[in-house]
């Protein structure tokens, strides 16, 4: 397992996302709110690149007619077949427990830290005085 | 009641069993006379309507299918002689229970009003003369299938008489069976703990096959097993089974091996599309393997024991399927019996009793 730095903190806005690529694998690294998530560029369904899909909401219905949007922005829509999955924890709204996209662990870091290394850095420059998205794989 | 005679041939071993599925039918028209409200009596008579028979043409008495050579009677239309019940059915059957479906053109006249009249009469002369005479039989509640108004009323009406066991409804009427217009049904049903019955057939307010009007009577029957699976998607995309958790649906003569593969279906696209009906909150075959039966005949399997066996893993639980004969409809003959070949000796069981107990509160507590 190794740190990735893989953007500065002001490079990804809430509700955006950057697509980075960590060891041949790409990951699309997204922000929820302040909070970072990453997850596998890589559906389960079927395999199509799964960050680059629609970023929505949960919608809910406890009762038919009783409309609900919760957690605006929480969800990623594949876009081959529409499958949802929330970026927190890769969990498909259908099938959360069965179907899932693979997460990674994400954590900001000040740059004054990454400079004691060990950190991988293949395309974001490090300066001390800055933060840091940083995934570990 | 007659005297009950041994189980014999073609029924051996059935002894028991609950039939989910006959057809009694008036023998004609003036038979319902006296069971209807007065107002309604001599609207019938003022318009000649008790020379008509009101068959409906789902299911033309005429046609081979719609009864076994040897269930024909000598006078009357297939199905109109409790006597003759007696003797093709109940007594070498020797039943727990067999619960009438009747059919009729009074569920689905275009005039609410008369249509409701009409069934009223229809589940009088069904209690009165049917029901009072021979204790194995129980019945389904006929409603006027386009007045859900109505049709509630006669449930509420009916409900504490508790050898009416289900509330039926055709496949095919004027809505999708789900649309929130028909709620009233489902909800004195489930206040009431009946099932409702949802038999095959049509109104014929749009034509049996979604492409159009078919030449042939082949086409149409074969056709009713789309309008089932119609019904049933509506049911699970309107979100009937969220609004009435305590419902429960029997679908009646619908062939069922139709149905894997629409699970397969509506599984697989509600995946993509499910943000549309977000109640639809959990995988579609799952709420039809907790809240939907299927009466047994007829089965459209092929009749091998191998073939039983896939459709049987496919269904994905051995509690759907309920034991009916489809009296005085023609799909098994007399040397044949009433079951597919091959059926295990436990799913029998389950098939034949515990599904249709379990389906039925009303037979249970019997
Ligand atoms: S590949 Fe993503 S939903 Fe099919």
């Amino acid at each position: 397992m190794a740190r990735h730095v893989v953007a500065a903190v002001g490079e990804i806005p809430p509700g955006g996302r950057k697509l980075v690529t960590i060891r041949g694998r790409e990951i699309g690294v997204f922000n929820l709110d302040g909070a970072y998530y990453a997850l596998i560029n890589r559906c389960p369904h079927q395999g199509a690149a799964l960050c680059t899909g629609a970023i929505v909401s949960r919608l809910e219905a406890p009762m038919p007619g009783e409309y609900r949007l919760a957690q605006p922005g929480s969800m990623l829509r594949c876009p081959w077949h529409c499958w949802e999955f929330d970026i927190r924890t890769g969990q498909s709204w259908c099938e959360p427990e069965d179907v899932k996209a693979r997460s990674y662990a994400v954590t900001v870091e000040p740059g004054e830290r990454l400079a004691r290394g060990p950190f991988m850095a293949e395309t974001v420059s490090v300066a001390v005085e800055e933060d840091y998205v940083v995934v570990t794989l | 009641m007659t005297q009950e005679a041994p189980p014999s041939g073609a029924f051996s071993g059935l002894a028991g069993a609950v039939d989910c599925d006959i057809h009694p039918v008036p023998p004609d028209m003036r038979a319902l006379l006296p069971h209807l409200d007065p107002y309604w009596r001599e609207h019938v008579e003022r318009r000649g309507l008790e020379r008509e028979n009101l068959d409906t043409s789902a299911y033309p008495p005429g046609a081979p299918i719609n009864a076994r050579p040897d269930w024909r009677l000598p006078a009357g239309p297939p199905g109109s002689s409790l006597a003759a019940l007696q003797a093709h059915l109940l007594d070498p059957l020797a039943p727990r229970a067999a619960i009438c479906n009747l059919i009729h053109g009074a569920q689905m006249m275009i005039s609410e009003d008369l249509s409701a009249g009409l069934c009223r009469g229809l589940n009088n002369w069904l209690a009165a003369e049917w029901l009072d005479r021979d204790d194995r039989l129980r019945a389904s509640i006929t409603v006027p299938v386009h007045s859900p108004e109505l049709a509630a009323e006669e449930i509420e009406r009916l409900a504490p008489d508790r050898r009416f066991v289900q509330v039926l409804l055709l496949a095919m009427t004027e809505l999708p069976l789900g649309r929130r217009m028909m709620w009233p049904i489902y909800r004195a049903a489930e206040k009431h703990g009946l099932p409702v019955g949802i038999h095959a057939g049509s109104s014929f307010r749009h034509p049996p096959s979604a492409g159009g009007w078919g030449s042939y009577y082949l086409e149409d029957y074969v056709s009713y097993a789309q309008g089932f699976a119609g019904a049933l998607n509506s049911l699970l995309a309107e979100g009937v089974f969220q609004k009435f958790p305590a419902l429960r649906v029997v679908l009646i003569e619908s062939g069922v091996t139709w149905l894997p593969a629409s699970l397969w279906r509506i599984n697989k696209t509600w995946r993509g599309v499910r943000a549309e009906v977000p109640w639809l909150d959990r995988l579609p075959a799952d709420l039809v393997r907790q809240h939907v039966r299927l009466t047994l005949q007829p089965f459209d399997a092929p009749p091998d024991a191998r073939s039983l066996e896939v459709l049987l893993d496919q269904l994905g639980s051995d509690e759907l399927l309920l034991f009916s004969t489809d009296y005085p409809h023609w799909h098994f003959d007399a040397a044949e019996g009433p079951l597919p070949a091959g059926l295990p000796p436990a799913l029998l069981r389950k098939i034949t009793v515990e599904n249709p107990l379990a389906t039925y509160p009303r037979l249970a507590a019997a």
